[in-house]
This record gives C-alpha cells, structure tokens and sequence, in this order.
C-alpha cells in the first residue's frame, strides 16, 4: 500500500474540515437517491413542477433558479449561469479546481449542493474581474507566471483570495498551508507561492 | 527568398522515429547573437495570461453548443469478460435519453489493431460496453445503470510477469507477448564485456504503473452541419485526431475541422484519437444534434493510458580506473489490454559510453487499461535503475559516483554512430555539483547521524528533443501593421503562444501586442506535428522565423518599390524602413499595408531540414537533497538542482515554469503515485484523486535551474532543443540515489513509500 505524506494528507483533511456545508450536502444527497425508487427520481428530475425554487447570489447578481435539489453549486454556476471559468477536475472534493468563495470562504463547489448556497454569496473567478480589468490577484498570477495549462487555475486563484482575505500579509509558510488544498498536474506550485506572495505584496 | 525543396524528414518523437516527406525551408538566416535579442530570450508574460486567470478561457471541456446533447460511457466493471446479451430497452424509455450504441448497432471500427471501436471481448475493467446520449449527463449516467448486459466472465491476468507463463489466460489467440519475442538491441560483445570488467554490479529494478491524471479530463465535443463534422477535441495533435477520424468515418479530412484552443495537460495522453470522440460523432449523426463527451475521473484512471510499469534486470561492468566494459538489460512492462511500447533501453544505450552492450524487452498483455507515451516514456523508468547501477558499480570500484559518470562520458551517439550537434553535459555537471554542494554529501552513505538523515543523490539525463520538419507557419500582415501566425500546432500549457509571438516579435521588431497567435485548428491552419516529444518548440519556432524574416523581404521589396530606390539602400529597424545616408526617407510596416490596398501580405514559413549525419539530442543533470526521518520511513525532497543543455532559451520564465513541473512530477513519481490493482478481482484501486496520490504545493521542493547552453545552430535557426520530458527524466533516478545516500539501503522499486524505507532500515 501505498502512503501520502503525512503532513499533507492531513492539511487536505483540514482544508475539508471547513465545510460543514459541503459535507453536509453529499449526506442529503444520499437520502434522496435512496429515499425515492430511481424512475421516480428521474421523472421527477425530468419534471420543471419538481425542480426547487432558489435564489442564487452569485458574484453580487441574484439569480433567480428553479433547480433539481440533487445538483451541485458547480454544476448550477457552470450549466445554469454558464460562468465556465469555474472547473471541475475530480467532482469528489479532493482537488480543489471548483473553488469558490461562500461569504468569503474558500469551498469545493463539486461538494456543496446548490440550494445550499441561498442566502450566501457566492464568489467565481469570474467575480473577481472589474470589467473587463484583472483584479491584482490575478495580474499576479500573470507577472508571476502561476499558471501552466490553465486548468486548476481558477481555483488556485480563489483559494489564493480566501487565503488573502483572512491573512493579506501571509507568510511562506501560510501560503502552503493555504493552497494545499488545489492540486496542480503541471506541477506549477513554486510560481504559484510566488504569485501568491506577489499578490500580498502588491495589494 | 522563400526557397524550398521536399526532404525525407525522420527524427524522433516519443520513443520512435517518425519519417514523413516534408517541404523544407532552404533559407538561411544569421545566427542569433544573445546580446543582441530584444524579445527571444527574455522574461515575457504569457499572452494568453489574461484569458486563464480571469476565467474566461475556453477549454474544450467548457465548449456550450445550441442543443447539445450529453454522452456517457458504460464501462466493463470486470477485468475480463465477454458480452452474452446486451439489452438498451430500458434505457432507452427514460425521458431525456436520445440514442445509444452498443457492438449491436454501431459500425465495426477497428481499433488497437486487433480490437474494435465496440468489441463484445473485453479485455480490461473500463473497456468501452455502450455510449449513451442524453438531454444532460445525469440522465445519460442514470441510464447507463438501465442496460442490461450479461458478461460471461473470464479468468485474468493483472500483471506481466504472470502474464508471462506459458498456463497464464490469454488476451489474445497468439499470446501474450507482444510480437511473440523481445525486442533485443546488441551492440560489441557482451560476453568479453563482462570478461574485461574487473567490478560487476547485477540488480533488479522496479518502476510502478503512473496515471496521467491531467486536470481537464479527455473529452470531446462534437458537431454535424450535413457531411461535415466538427470536433472540440481536448488534445495534443488537432491533426492527428482529424486522420484517425475521417480515416475511420470515412470522410474527406476537408470535411472534420479539429479545434483546440487551451487543454488542460496531458502529457501525452492525449496524443491519439479518443474512441469516445468516435462515439460521439457516430451518435450525433443519428440523433442531429451536437454532442458533449467529458469522462470522468475513475475513467480518466482505468482507459486513457499511464505509463507502464518495467521490471529491469540490469548488470555492468567496469574497470578499476572507472572505464564501462559491459551494460545488460533485460526488461518487461505491461503494454495492458491493447497494444503500447513497454520498452525502457534507451538510457541503457545511449547514456553513456559502453562498447557492449545488449538488451532484451518484453512488452505484455495484461487485462488493464492500455499504456501510451508519458512524458518521456521509457527514459523516466529507464534512468532510474541505470543511475542505481551506475552508483552501485561506482561504489564497488572505490570512486565518486560523478567522476565516475564523467568518466564514461560520450561525444558520439552510439546507436547510430554520429557526432551529437552539441553536448555541454560536462559543464552542466560541474556548475550542479558545485550548486548542491556535492563535496559535503555523507560518505560514506548512510553516515548522517539520524534520526532526520539527510543524502545527496544524482542522475544524468539524455533525451531526443530535437523536432524537425514538416512544420509550418502562416504568416498574416494586417493593414495597420499588426500580424498574426497561424500554425496547426498546440499549446498544451508550456507556453507556445507566447514563444511563438516571441519570435515574431523579434524578426519584425513590432512590440508583442502586434501579433497574434492562432493554434491548433485544422480548417485554418497549416500542418505541425502533435505537441509531444518535447519537439513543438524546435520544430515549430524556425518555422514561425522562416516566415517572419520572409515577411520582412517581403516589406523591403514594398518599400523599394514605393520609394523608388533598390533594395540595397534601404535598412530596416524597429519595424521602419529608411533609406540609407543623408535625407532620409522611411516607410512604416503600417505605411507598406495600406498602400497595398486590400491585398494582404501572407508568408508561409517551413522548418529547415535537420543537419545530415549528426544526432540531436538534449542533456542535462539533476541533483536531489533529500531527507528521510528514520522512524516513520517518510521522504521529503529539501532541493533539486538542474542543470541542462537544450540550446536556445525562448522565454526563462515559461522555461523555469516547465522544468519545475517536470521535478515535481518526478517527485510524485519516485515517492507517492501508484496505479493497484487488486490482484484477487482485478479491479483498480486507485481510481481517484484521494487514493492516487499526486504531489500538493506542501512537497514543493527549492529548486535551482541553470542552463549551461545557447543556441545550437546546427540544429535550425532558432537552435532549439525541448526540455519538456528532460525536466523529468533525472529527478527520481537522483532522488532514488539520495535515499540511498542518506540511509546507506538502496529502495529498487518505486515508489519509496515509508513501508519500503523502514523495511530496508530493518534489513
């Protein structure tokens, strides 16, 4: 068998640990699949009169949703609002690339249902834009080249914001700790600190 | 100007020679001088920066089409199985599901050589059963659950050496091996080799099955207008994708337009065509509308390929005075259910300088998802048992593992017998070893006082890298002066757009913001070779040169002809042209277009040939510092140093970018990442991203790059070599000899996982 080191594997279990909501969601999700036979469920899927109204804040616009209460905060910002900037990679809570802030906080919108989100608000990658101008997080992220493919990005660039918003002055070893929880394949992490350390610099 | 001829171009890709006709450029251009350079070569931001860190890029997995109807994939949940009776009905009768195929009603497409698009033999858990298209992808996943299929269960076979036996089940009616023998290479005499050394060092190494795992999963999306087809496709090669479908639609290639704009990583498996983006195609035809296939993550870890496993049983032989006299391989690795190169001899081969050598391959069928090329298949495996040989024979010859190394050095390549266009892996060593302090490492291994032990390890590096033609570039000057390249390669993350801009920008002495990029779409853009083989930059960028420096002919013979002077009086700087001495006169690029009128100005650049008689490759070395906690086994990386050779530097900051991802994926692969499959079921364990375990920023070791090249001019006008897969080759050799260091036990497989580094210390 194979063992992640220690260290990391708990800061990922620590990063999951603030999202009772998120943990909470995947729970009733269970419930319903298994509280209602599966054609039920997919013919009151099919069915707009079964669909749950929500009022959704989403990057300080409310949106006014009528969704099936089994979906996702990602599935709703990325198919209903059509905010692709928003990514998912795992769909599991383990990567981090569906980041979003809720009232501020970095959450894994793949593990938090969308009626779950009423009444908060919601931050994409998207929000952090002013017009067309790049927020200076994200112009870090350019200067200093945080970026490879440009997959994981937008999560890295909103767990690099919730981590900003608590601690502007972080040090090194905040920033870890901070975007531990955002996988990156290219393996783009040293210019990601630095983006990060950049962006707390400048802001 | 604009000289051409047709060549037969063959260089390496991947693990193997690729050889096409190819139109060539016959121009010479001068030798960049470093100096003098104003953009290539410097700092330069992304250009695409804006589009991947606002959000607003869109990958193909984002792509939204009017009506577009949602695909999923029914997967084979055994290891081995036959399909009896497959019944859709079910399904079907779902409100919101639209069409699905099976082996039953989809045409017979061979696929993998012996198999098809829908085959009812399945050969490994997440081979392909039925597609399914739906209003949305929930619908699509719920009636996947509604087919029914009675499989006749067969017995299997989940790893090589089993795979092996004669009595083992069979995948396919030959056998097992692929080709039925080994793949041998033999080069002197390896009998008197052996009898010569005066020091043997024989061992077996190990290496896991790695998943790729890129972030954007493989996915395509996909659209009819009558006859012709239009596919977003998540891919390394718009080209290669655009042959294999019309090839297998049987459609004109006018009729499929590839595109790809960003895509989230690969590296490398996304080389080929996807069976679902066939699929795909074949279920939008009958139902009319387009059609979006994204996998997902426990598919992206069964059926889209990893980097096989290898058991190597390696043995040299040197000489007291550190002199190699003989170096034997003989190696196996699962290509899985479908045919794939296993092998990992090259480092072997060509790493060093041996008269004898001889090594014997076998590459076997088991029932698990088929290999494909991993950034730099075969050389990651393959240097990390050579570079433990070579520490263990240095250390039974009594000398340092780098004197030892420099020792054996070689200028020739070996295989074909050819001088290398340029070779500065001695520098590259001296200025490493000198960065990680190797004089102070523990000698002997193992002498750190503990319990936190700290080693110092190293591992050359060779690859191919060199790239070479066809490639092309379209050149495009706007009436006010702006231009824009247009080429059908890729940028896959490493920063090709902006490279390419680079040059442009260079040649034309127009500031960046004056040209644009357009890649990877096949309707558009003339042909380049699939980005893999760390080949995109050297074959491409001299291209994009050709075609500027035509481009700026082009604009001298227009200012000449507007002016009314000869050529010859005319100089060009910072995008105007003036005539030579006193009352000057001067036209800019701009001034030139609009006088044209509507008649744009369009160059189409080709890469040179590659020079006759000479081996290209890149070099480089890596030094890892490691520490190991001798009471929980855990490793941590404290630093890398890597040196290299790959000529020219396009843009430090991509270039730093890139190779940082390489040692970090060398890391995930020396320590965590490991595909398991359960030998009792057959089934892969390991099929998220909790359980394979990928490198977080918290393992994010200091690393430190230098890069001892310039421009190698043999090569082409650019002088390019790729450092993608180099960036990883050496780092879980290097880190695999600094575990060793430390702790005075060598771990022979990977990955050293604390198990495997307390057990040792037991030993």
């Amino acid at each position: 068998m194979k063992k992640k080191s220690v260290s990391s594997s708990l800061s990922r279990r620590q990063f999951l640990k603030g999202f009772g909501s998120g943990v909470a969601g995947s729970v009733a999700l269970n419930k319903i699949a298994s509280a209602l036979p599966l054609q039920k469920t997919l013919e009151k899927a099919a069915n707009d009169a079964n669909r749950t109204p929500l009022n959704l804040s989403v990057n300080g616009k409310t949106y006014r949703l009528s969704v099936e209460p089994n979906r996702t905060l990602a599935e709703v910002i990325r198919e209903d609002l059509q905010l692709t900037g928003t990514k998912v990679v795992c769909n599991h809570g383990e990567c981090g690339a569906c980041t979003v802030l809720l009232d501020g906080e970095a959450v894994y919108s793949c593990h938090i249902l969308a009626l779950d989100a009423e009444g908060k608000s919601v931050t994409t990658i998207e929000g952090l834009l002013g017009g067309e101008e790049l927020h200076p997080l994200q112009k870090a992220f350019v200067k200093k080249d945080g970026i490879q493919c440009g997959f994981c990005t937008p999560g890295q660039i909103m767990a690099a914001q919730a981590l900003l918003l608590k601690n502007p002055r972080p040090a090194k070893e905040d920033v870890l700790e901070g975007m531990s929880g955002n996988l990156c394949r290219c393996g783009a992490y040293p210019k990601i600190i630095e983006s990060v350390l950049e962006a707390a610099k400048t802001d | 100007m604009a000289d051409s001829k047709i060549i037969k171009s063959k260089y390496f890709f991947e693990e193997d020679f690729t050889e096409e006709l190819a139109e060539v450029s016959a121009n010479k251009y001068a030798d960049w001088n470093k100096k003098e350079l104003k953009v290539v070569g410097k700092p330069v931001s992304r250009v695409d920066g804006y589009d991947k860190v606002s959000g607003s890029a869109v990958f193909t997995f984002d792509v939204i089409l009017p009506n577009m109807a949602h695909a999923k994939t029914l997967r084979c949940p055994h290891p081995h199985a036959k399909i009896k009776r497959i019944n859709t009905k079910k399904a079907e009768k779902i409100p919101g599901v639209l069409g699905i195929l099976t082996y039953e009603n989809a045409p017979k497409i061979s696929w993998y050589g012996k198999s098809f698009l829908f085959d009812p033999h399945l050969r490994y858990e997440g081979d392909e059963v039925a597609f399914v298209a739906a209003e949305n992808e929930r619908i699509a996943e719920q009636a996947l659950k509604l087919i029914e299929v009675d499989y006749e269960i067969l017995p299997f076979v989940t790893d090589a050496a089993e795979a092996m036996k004669k009595d083992a089940p069979k995948l396919y009616d030959d056998g097992n091996i692929r080709g039925g023998k080994p793949s041998v290479y033999e080069r002197g005499d390896i009998d008197k080799g052996f009898e010569e050394a005066s020091a043997v060092a024989e061992q077996t190494y190990k290496t896991q099955v790695e998943i790729h795992n890129p972030t954007e999963p493989h996915c395509s999306v996909v659209n009819w207008d009558g006859d012709y087809l239009t596919i977003w496709d998540s891919t390394q090669g718009v080209f290669s994708v655009r042959d294999r479908v019309a090839d297998v639609l049987k459609l004109p290639a006018s009729r499929v337009r590839v595109i790809k704009k960003y895509m989230g990583g690969a590296f490398g498996a996304k080389l080929e065509a996807g069976k679902y983006t066939v699929m795909a195609a074949l279920l939008a035809r009958k139902i009319g509308r387009p059609v979006r296939i994204a996998l997902d993550r426990r598919e992206m870890n069964l059926s889209v390929g990893n980097r096989p496993d290898s058991v190597q049983k390696l043995k040299g032989g040197a000489t007291k005075d550190g002199r190699l006299t003989a170096l034997y391989q003989y190696s196996y690795g699962a290509a899985g259910a479908h045919p794939a190169g296993a092998g990992c001899s090259w480092a072997l081969r060509t790493m060093y300088l041996c008269p004898n050598v001889k090594t014997e391959e076998y590459t076997v069928y088991i029932n698990a998802g088929r290999a494909r090329p991993f950034r730099a298949p075969g050389h990651v495996q393959g240097f990390f048992a050579l570079e433990a040989l070579i520490d263990e024979l240095a250390e039974k010859i009594g000398m340092d593992p780098l004197e030892f190394r420099i020792k054996n050095h070689t200028d020739r390549d070996q295989v074909f017998d050819a001088p290398y266009t340029s070779k500065l892996l001695l520098d590259a060593y001296r200025v490493a070893a000198e960065a990680i302090g190797w004089k102070n490492r523990p000698q002997p291994a193992g002498s750190d006082a503990g319990p936190l032990k700290r080693g110092i390890g190293m591992s050359s590096q060779i690859w191919w890298g060199g790239g070479g033609p066809p490639a092309y570039a379209t050149l495009k000057l706007n009436r006010d002066g702006s231009v824009r390249i247009i080429a059908g390669s890729q940028d896959i993350g490493t920063g090709t757009y902006t490279i390419l801009a680079q040059v442009a920008s260079e040649v034309l002495e127009i500031p960046m913001e004056k040209v644009e990029v357009l890649l990877g779409d096949t309707a558009v853009a003339p042909y380049c070779g699939s980005s893999g083989g760390s080949t995109t930059a050297p074959s491409v960028s001299p291209a994009v040169r050709d075609a500027a420096e035509q481009m700026k002919a082009k604009l001298l013979s227009g200012a000449a002809a507007h002016l009314n002077v000869s050529e010859s009086q005319l100089v060009y700087r910072n995008g105007v042209i003036h005539t030579k001495g006193k009352n000057k006169k001067s036209m800019t690029i701009r001034e030139i277009a609009r006088k044209m009128g509507e008649r744009v100005l369009v160059t189409t650049g080709k890469r040179e040939a590659n020079p006759d008689g000479y081996a290209i490759n890149s070099f480089g070395v890596q030094f890892a510092e490691v520490e190991v906690d001798t009471e929980t086994g855990k490793v941590s990386v404290k630093k890398i140093v890597a040196a290299y050779d790959i000529g020219r530097v396009l843009n430090p900051k991509t270039l730093e970018n890139q190779i940082h991802g390489g040692i970090i994926q060398g890391l995930g692969f020396a320590l965590f990442e490991e595909r398991i499959i359960d030998r009792n079921t057959g089934k892969v364990l390991t099929t998220n991203l909790h359980d394979y375990k990928l490198p977080t920023v918290k393992d994010t070791p200091q690393i430190d790059i230098r890069i001892v090249s310039k421009g190698d001019s043999k090569i082409s006008n650019t002088g390019v070599k790729g450092v993608g897969e180099p960036a990883m080759i050496p780092t879980p050799a290097a880190i695999g000899n600094a575990v060793y260091n430390a702790i005075g036990k060598r771990i022979k497989s990977l990955p050293i996982t604390p198990d495997k580094v307390l057990t040792a210390l037991q030993s």
